[in-house]
């Protein structure tokens, strides 16, 4: 593997020279290492590029890393990978994206993962993307991330998107059966003339299943981010999402929140804030000697926290 | 150690709210501010700390003329304001706010000793994000104790007593005294309360935008509790004869 992806590696994950446990590191489309362990076989997937991450039943405690890295323009990278989580597994999934481009050339990944959880599985699935360079070529991601959890089954979807990175476009979407359960925090923010868009799609079929969809955002500069978001409660269920935005200089936020029930015992609900940082936090800040760029900095970093 | 020098205070093409203040406060006293609701204490103790801009006049604090100073620098000088409505932040725990009054790391005895005085136990609240969750009585004593954590030369609270509980209150007294007992700093109490009022060494009596009486505790806190003092209207607008 090469230096600069060692870089994005540790800025995206945890990584200290090498991985514990299963890993498969991508690099520029290719595989710049994988191992997998007694519970978590890693392959290649037959049909298309990428891998199949298969998780035993009652695997415990274990993390399995499938970080992604582009280290040039030039790339663009698509990759779709499989996770299957056997029955009463609990495991911790460290994606991320490390994207870098010094030259005018685009670089981009693309990655299409699918999640099968079996029943009463539970999945931490971490991912942070960055765009690192100073290259003029935009650098993208386009994460797509179609989730299926059976009964039981509890999945939480941690994301964080930091800066960097030109476009990005998100596509979530996710089946819960019974008594299943969704929990997705995102954070975003963005700069100059970034542009992000989100994309929910949530469909609680199970009895009593439930999702939670917290997202918060700040957009600073010129950026533009748009938050798309739609639970469908199909049966008795409870969704909650919540936008909350901050604005910054001349940053737009378009949030479209939708919600869909088709059965009288599904409750839903939804909240958005979008706004500026309130004057009062600021002057409260000052007041205990930042000034107002530190507080300001402050604020946010709090609530991308 | 601080005067406000004949201080105006007008709204952006509004009504003049503070109509030529003097006020002389001194070192190492407990100072209490009091008057009727809208009188103008509040902005008095916005334009010491520089929350809002006087229109005229002159603040000398520590011999030091801070009429031009923000509010940061102002902080930085040694000023430290309490909040009548305290302000919530998504995403900054109780922690947070105190370490960045305090400016330094807390130990978890510092913290212990700092939300004491106030009547909180640190092991429930540090972690606890100070946001809607906090009840208007945790976070106005969470606001106090920020501003305890300052050690500031000149520290104004305003109406700390506004929603707490009668043995945070008691609490909250004691802490003042100890305060005054050890000289640490000024202290400027903005308050309707009689046990506040009754340990202060200076009354200052403010209404409709001025000074209506100032002077020690004994001389002035007979005549308010005699009711003498407001032949005004409830504004404190002195009444047309
Ligand atoms: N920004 C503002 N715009 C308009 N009016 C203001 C503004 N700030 C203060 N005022 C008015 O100035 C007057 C004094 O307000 P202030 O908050 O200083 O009173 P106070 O003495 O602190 O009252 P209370 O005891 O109720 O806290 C009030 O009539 C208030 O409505
Ligand atoms: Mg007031």
């Amino acid at each position: 593997m090469n230096d600069m992806t060692k870089q994005l590696l540790s800025m995206i994950s945890d990584f200290d020279e090498k991985f514990e446990g299963a890993f498969n590191i991508r690099e520029d489309s290719g595989c710049a290492g994988r191992q997998s362990s007694a519970n978590i076989k890693i392959t290649d997937k037959k049909d298309l590029p990428g891998i199949e991450i298969h998780i035993k039943p009652g695997t415990k405690g274990e993390k399995v890393y499938i970080p992604a890295c582009v280290t040039h323009g030039d790339v663009n990278d698509l990759v779709y990978n499989d996770f299957y989580v056997g029955e009463d597994a609990d495991v911790v999934i460290v994606a991320g994206c490390g994207v870098h481009s010094d030259s005018h050339a685009e670089a981009r990944h693309n990655g299409i993962h699918r999640f099968f959880l079996e029943k009463n599985a539970k999945v931490l699935y971490e991912e942070k993307h960055i765009g690192t360079g100073n290259g003029k070529g935009e650098k993208n991601i386009d994460p797509v991330t179609d989730i299926f959890l059976a009964d039981d089954a509890v999945m939480e979807m941690d994301t964080v998107q930091l800066g960097g990175v030109d476009k990005s476009l998100r596509k979530t979407s996710a089946k819960l059966g019974a008594r299943a359960k969704l929990i997705v925090r995102e954070r975003i923010m963005t700069d100059g003339e970034e542009y992000a868009k989100t994309d929910f799609d949530v469909s609680m079929d199970g009895e009593d299943s439930s999702v939670d969809l917290i997202s918060r955002s700040v957009a600073k500069g010129h950026s533009y981010q748009e938050f798309l978001s739609t639970l469908n409660g199909k049966n008795r269920c409870s969704g909650h999402s919540e936008c909350d935005a901050i604005l910054v200089d001349n940053g737009t936020v378009n949030a479209a929140p939708a919600l869909e029930a088709s059965h009288v015992d599904a409750a839903l609900i939804h909240e958005a804030a979008i706004g500026k940082i309130a004057g009062e936090q600021i002057l409260k800040l000052r007041s205990l000697g930042l000034t107002e760029e530190e507080a300001q900095d402050r604020i946010i970093q709090g609530f991308l926290k | 150690m601080l005067q406000l020098k004949n201080i105006t205070w007008s709204i952006p093409d509004g009504d003049e709210i503070i109509k030529g203040i003097d006020l002389n406060l001194d070192e190492g006293k407990l100072i209490v501010v009091t008057g009727p609701n809208g009188g103008g204490k509040t902005s008095l103790a916005k334009l010491i700390a520089g929350i809002e801009t006087i229109s005229s006049g002159n603040i000398i604090f520590d011999g030091e003329d801070i009429t031009n100073l923000d509010i940061t620098e102002r902080a930085k000088c040694g000023i430290a304001f309490a909040f009548q409505q305290p302000v919530r932040f998504k995403g900054l725990t109780v922690r947070d706010l105190l370490e960045l009054a305090s400016d330094e790391p807390l130990s978890h005895t510092e913290a212990c000793n700092l939300l004491g005085r106030v009547g909180l136990c640190a092991n429930n609240y540090l972690n606890r994000e100070l946001n809607a969750s906090l009840s208007g009585g945790e976070i106005k004593r969470i606001e106090i104790a920020s501003v305890l954590a300052r050690k500031a030369k000149l520290s104004i609270f305003d109406e700390p007593e506004a929603g707490i509980d009668l043995w945070s209150f008691s609490k909250l007294v004691e802490t003042f005294e100890d305060l005054r007992k050890q000289q640490s700093g000024t202290l400027l109490v903005i308050s309707h309360q009689e046990r506040i009022l009754s340990i202060a060494d200076k009354i200052v009596v403010i209404a409709d935008g001025k000074v209506r009486s100032a002077g020690p505790r004994e001389e002035i806190l007979p005549s308010l509790l005699k009711d003498e003092m407001f032949k005004f209207c409830p504004m404190g607008k002195e009444e047309s004869k």
